[in-house]
């Protein structure tokens, strides 16, 4: 290892004893060790070197240590550009935070890029240190030679610097720097245009209004037609930010025409980026222009040829018509967006989140566009699917009202009773004793509880017990009265059902209902169908028999 | 006694609970492109006589209808749309391919824009999403393009067009120009090995023949390379790129230019902290050994490049890296060898004795080379130092016996050079640790000290005031 000439010989360090022990030879020679490893852990402990050199030497030797000997491995020098973002206290305050600006320009223009980001983020950091005189002096010169740069590393870094220094320097520098910006948007690598795209939106909130519309609106609409798609989605992230820079008469002629060409962007990816931040461009340019142009604009995404961009669309649905105006929300849901959405999952979760759509739409429209979906989705080859529909059930039937659902949903939520799937037979009982909530013990004699009751003739076990599960769930709910005079006989009866399963459910059942009835009825007749299931052949019957005897205190 | 066969009883019967509709098998997906928009209407082009059947005056105009009919595109996703009119298109190209290999005097002025219509309109497109994120281009199978058939006849028919006898650049200049060769460069991420390969051939022919365009596919193959190395890492078609320019490397003029240095060093060398660099190795080595060929001074350059991107946890890439270097060294100049020896051993050390014993071996098989062997003998007192100690820890620490005696073997051969040098580094190993250990505690107690300074400077100087 070479062994650096000390420039400060061995003199020593301040008054108090022991601290003078520590001449900069020693601590370089740490920082120039042959293994990267223990060169690694000393750029990391820098702040501990630069504490003992103290505040002057630290600006004196270190820091111009530093700026000459920057070509070392990239995990060190990552290490470095991290310790000198927070170097400030270090070399004696603000005053002299320009000090640290020499090395961290050496890191920006390093080939790596974490090395270069971070370079670019510690830089940003110590920015908001340096006093407007410091900022015009050093930092924006630092900023325009990097932006000079040969290589398109240091254009790229000095394409993060633009927004920080630009706020509190003269109005004569600024106009540099919005050149500066204006040339590397139109540089001849993609590489840093893509950086310029990537930071338009940041630097467009920095800059005056007039310079926003006079700079900025033709900078964001030539990278939004510059020849490679990797810039032009770039474009359309800035949209969003210089959109809401401007007042709204101003968005139709400088902003839509570039977002609507993007929306039909031949490359998908465009599209894609457009559809993914549509609630922001929403927000972003307000109700008017979104009924004339997002409205159309999102239509044809959600019809995109490419799954990916309809995929993208879709996921923004529902924030899309949430922030809708109002007024024109249900309507511009029904007429535009809602035939465009081909996913039934998609199109249901749309309808649910919309209050008293029946009274907007009129029953008929209603059934026309949305029973075709649900009973698509209620007979989907997924049982996930069936069940997304399940859960929705009872908060439909809530807004399309009892004769609607009497008419045209309730055929649906038997079926689902007898599906092959136990989880969808299981959420179809859940359902029903949710809809026997909202319309009540009354409608539920008329209408479930005979069909139901029907079941506990049916040919298959499996639905002779899907009866006694609905009796379980239902009983409460119904009352004391349906359950003792409709449930009940049903429920003895199938005590004598051939089928071991079918009677120990029965036994389940009548622990469960037991509650339900009342006293009388339990002694004279729940009773003696129990001691006769407690006699019964089969192990488990007699088992759930006894189980419930002690349960419902019957002994 | 007729027995009528009955039917089995149904599925559904014997479940008691009715399936509703039966899962569709999912199909592997081919490609398409997101160029073609569906119309709702069949396609319908009119069927022209075959270029053979007509008078020699009548076939230039048949051409250019020809080609103009193989501008309407297919939905290749939809197999069966359009049948017999994509068999039509596909005769059709099959009979340009060959009515352009063999025949004379077709070539008119007109002829170039309407050739270079035809091939943009089917290649040119935005190429599709890949099927998974996770496409791991080692382990997985390719998605491939749908509309290959119709594709690979017009890449076929391109290629020929080119090599023609009659092909004139100066006419075609003016319609194969850069942004053509833009948007062909963008085609090469294509995830069809197929339309790589076609590609590989169709810009080397057209690198061959349009001079005014070299300086251009080279800077925006550059931009390329630098988009993939420092922005997305993500590329398909870095090893057809790289093979182009083997052949182009291969042609520089001596002395070489300072921009061809610059792609050296700035983009080749950096090319090898790819993730994937196993796909494209074998050809990067290529590249580079060919530019060593041509100018040796750029022997220290390139491997200092070599040891800055030296692999830190990736053994197979460390493998990798190990046999390009002994390739570099196959042709080394002894002169230069001498600039970079130590650095170089200095890593050759450290794979030596590294646990995962491929990369051991790899390494020690240098001592197989002769050329090698040949430069290490030449300046031993320098190397051997440097290689010392690791061997000799290795030679007993070593969990591979393989290695072992590939160590011992090497030991031996270095005890052959250099044996008074040897002798003296044995004698001295112990000492030598020792001495390592002392200054290993030296450094420690230093940062003990600076350590605890730092915290007595803090507590005087709690309300923050820094001391100078």
């Amino acid at each position: 290892a070479r062994r650096c000439a000390s420039p400060a010989g061995d003199k020593m360090a301040g008054a108090d004893g022991d601290d003078s022990l520590y001449p900069i030879a020693v601590l370089i020679d740490e920082l120039r060790n042959e293994d990267v490893q223990l060169r690694l852990n000393s750029i990391k402990k820098l702040s501990t070197i630069a504490l003992a050199l103290g505040v002057e030497r630290t600006r004196t030797e270190l820091l111009p240590f530093l700026t000459d000997t920057i070509y070392d491995e990239d995990e060190v020098l990552l290490a470095l550009a991290e310790q000198l973002g927070n170097f400030t206290m270090l070399v004696g305050g603000p005053e002299y935070v320009h000090c640290l600006l020499p090395p961290l320009e050496s890191l920006a223009t390093v080939e790596e890029t974490v090395v270069r980001d971070k370079a670019v983020e510690s830089l940003r950091k110590i920015s908001h240190e340096h006093s407007p005189v410091d900022l015009e002096v050093h930092f924006e010169p630092l900023v325009k030679r990097l932006a000079s740069g040969d290589w398109f590393t240091s254009r790229t870094s000095a394409c993060g610097l633009f927004s920080v220094c630009y706020p509190r320097v003269s109005s004569t520098v600024k106009a540099e720097i919005r050149q500066h910006f204006r040339n590397l948007c139109s540089d001849d690598t993609p590489m840093v245009r893509r950086a310029a795209a990537s930071k338009l939106g940041e630097f467009a909130k920095v800059l005056e209004l007039e310079y926003v519309k006079s700079d900025i609106i033709s900078l964001f609409t030539a990278l939004a037609s510059d020849e490679q798609d990797s810039v032009r989605l770039l474009a359309v992230e800035a949209c969003v930010s210089i959109a809401t820079l401007l007042p709204q008469e101003d968005l139709e002629t400088l902003v839509m025409p570039t977002l609507r060409q993007a929306a039909e962007d031949k490359s998908w990816r465009v599209r894609y980026m457009v559809a993914d931040k549509f609630s922001e461009l929403q927000k972003a340019v307000g109700p008017e222009i979104t009924k004339n142009d997002l409205v159309p604009a999102f239509q044809n995404l959600l019809k995109d040829c490419e799954a990916e961009v309809r995929a993208a669309a879709a996921n923004k649905v529902k924030e899309f018509c949430e922030n809708l105006p109002e007024d024109s929300r249900e309507t511009i849901i029904m007429t535009h967006i809602l035939p465009c959405v081909k996913c039934p999952e998609v199109r249901l979760n749309i309808i649910s989140n919309l209050d008293c759509v029946n009274e907007v739409i009129g029953i008929r429209q209603l059934s026309q566009s949305l029973l075709p979906a649900i009973v698509e989705l209620a007979e989907d080859a997924k049982w996930r699917v069936r069940l997304a529909i399940i859960e929705y059930m009872p908060l439909l039937a809530g807004q399309l009202g009892v004769e609607f659902f009497d008419e045209k949903l309730n055929s649906l939520c038997m079926a689902w009773l007898v599906d092959h799937v136990y989880a969808i037979r299981e959420a179809a009982t859940c359902n029903l004793t949710k809809l026997v909530e909202k319309f009540g013990a009354e409608w539920a004699q008329n209408t479930i509880v005979p069909k139901v009751l029907g079941m506990a003739n049916d040919p298959n076990y499996l639905h002779r017990m899907t009866t006694l599960f609905c009796i379980n769930a239902l009983s409460e709910a119904c009352g004391q009265e349906i359950t003792t005079k409709h449930m009940l006989p049903v429920v003895l009866k199938m005590s004598n059902d051939q089928v071991a399963n079918v009677r120990f459910n029965v036994a389940k059942s009548l622990q469960k209902i037991g509650p339900v009835l009342d006293s009388n009825c339990l002694q004279a007749e729940v009773k003696p169908v129990l001691e006769k299931l407690a006699a019964d052949q089969d192990i488990d019957v007699k088992y759930f028999a006894q189980e419930a005897v002690s349960v419902l205190a019957l002994a | 006694m007729s027995s009528a066969a009955t039917a089995p009883p149904s599925v559904d019967k014997v479940d008691g609970f009715s399936r509703k509709s039966v899962r569709k098998a999912k199909q592997k997906r081919a490609q398409s492109s997101s160029q073609f928009r569906s119309q709702d209407k069949p396609i319908e082009l009119v069927q022209l006589p075959l270029l053979k059947d007509v008078s020699a005056q009548e076939q230039p105009e048949l051409f250019l209808k020809k080609l103009q009919q193989c501008c309407t595109l297919f939905d290749f996703m939809d197999t069966l749309s359009d049948l017999k009119m994509k068999e039509y298109k596909r005769s059709t190209l099959n009979e340009l391919v060959d009515y352009v290999t063999v025949s004379r005097g077709y070539l008119t002025e007109q002829t170039y824009p309407e050739v270079v219509k035809m091939v943009s309109y089917n290649i040119f497109r935005t190429l599709p999403p890949s099927d998974s994120n996770e496409f791991d281009p080692e382990e997985d199978e390719p998605t491939l393009e749908a509309s290959w058939p119709h594709l690979q006849l017009v890449y076929e028919f391109f290629i020929r067009f080119l090599e023609s006898q009659e092909f004139q650049p100066s006419i075609a200049k003016k319609y194969i120009d850069q942004k053509f060769v833009l948007q062909l460069l963008e085609l090469f991420d294509s995830e069809d090995p197929r339309e790589r390969d076609c590609l590989k051939t169709v810009l080397h022919r057209i690198y061959g023949k349009f001079l005014g365009l070299r300086a251009f596919i080279r800077k925006q193959i550059n931009n390329i390379f630098l988009g993939f190395v420092y922005e997305t890492e993500h590329f398909n078609g870095v090893a057809e790129l790289l093979e182009i320019l083997g052949s182009i490397i291969n042609g520089f003029a001596l002395p070489l230019k300072a921009e061809h240095k610059q792609f050296l060093v700035k983009v080749l060398l950096p090319l090898h902290s790819a993730r994937s660099l196993s796909l494209f190795h074998a050809q990067l080595a290529y590249c580079i050994v060919q530019f060593l060929e041509k100018d040796p001074t750029l022997t220290e350059p390139v491997i200092r490049g070599l040891l800055k991107f030296w692999p830190k946890t990736c053994s197979q890439k460390e493998v990798m890296f190990l046999g390009e270097l002994e390739e570099i060294l196959d042709v080394i100049e002894p002169t230069q060898f001498v600039k970079i020896q130590e650095p170089l051993f200095k890593q050759i050390s450290r794979c030596v004795s590294s646990p995962h014993f491929q990369v051991a071996e790899r390494a020690l098989y240098y001592w197989n080379n002769e050329y090698i062997m040949s430069l290490i003998e030449e300046n031993s007192s320098v190397i051997l130092p440097i290689m010392f100690a690791s061997l000799y820890r290795i030679s007993k620490e070593h969990w591979n016996p393989a290695i072992s005696a590939l160590i011992y073997n090497v030991l031996k051969a270095f005890m052959e050079m250099n044996s008074a040098l040897f002798d003296e580094l044995a004698a001295t190993y112990k000492s030598d640790r020792q001495r390592e250990k002392k200054k290993e505690k030296d450094r420690e107690d230093l940062w003990r000290k600076l350590e605890e300074l730092e915290l007595r400077r803090g507590i005087q100087n709690s309300d923050g005031i820094i001391p100078t």
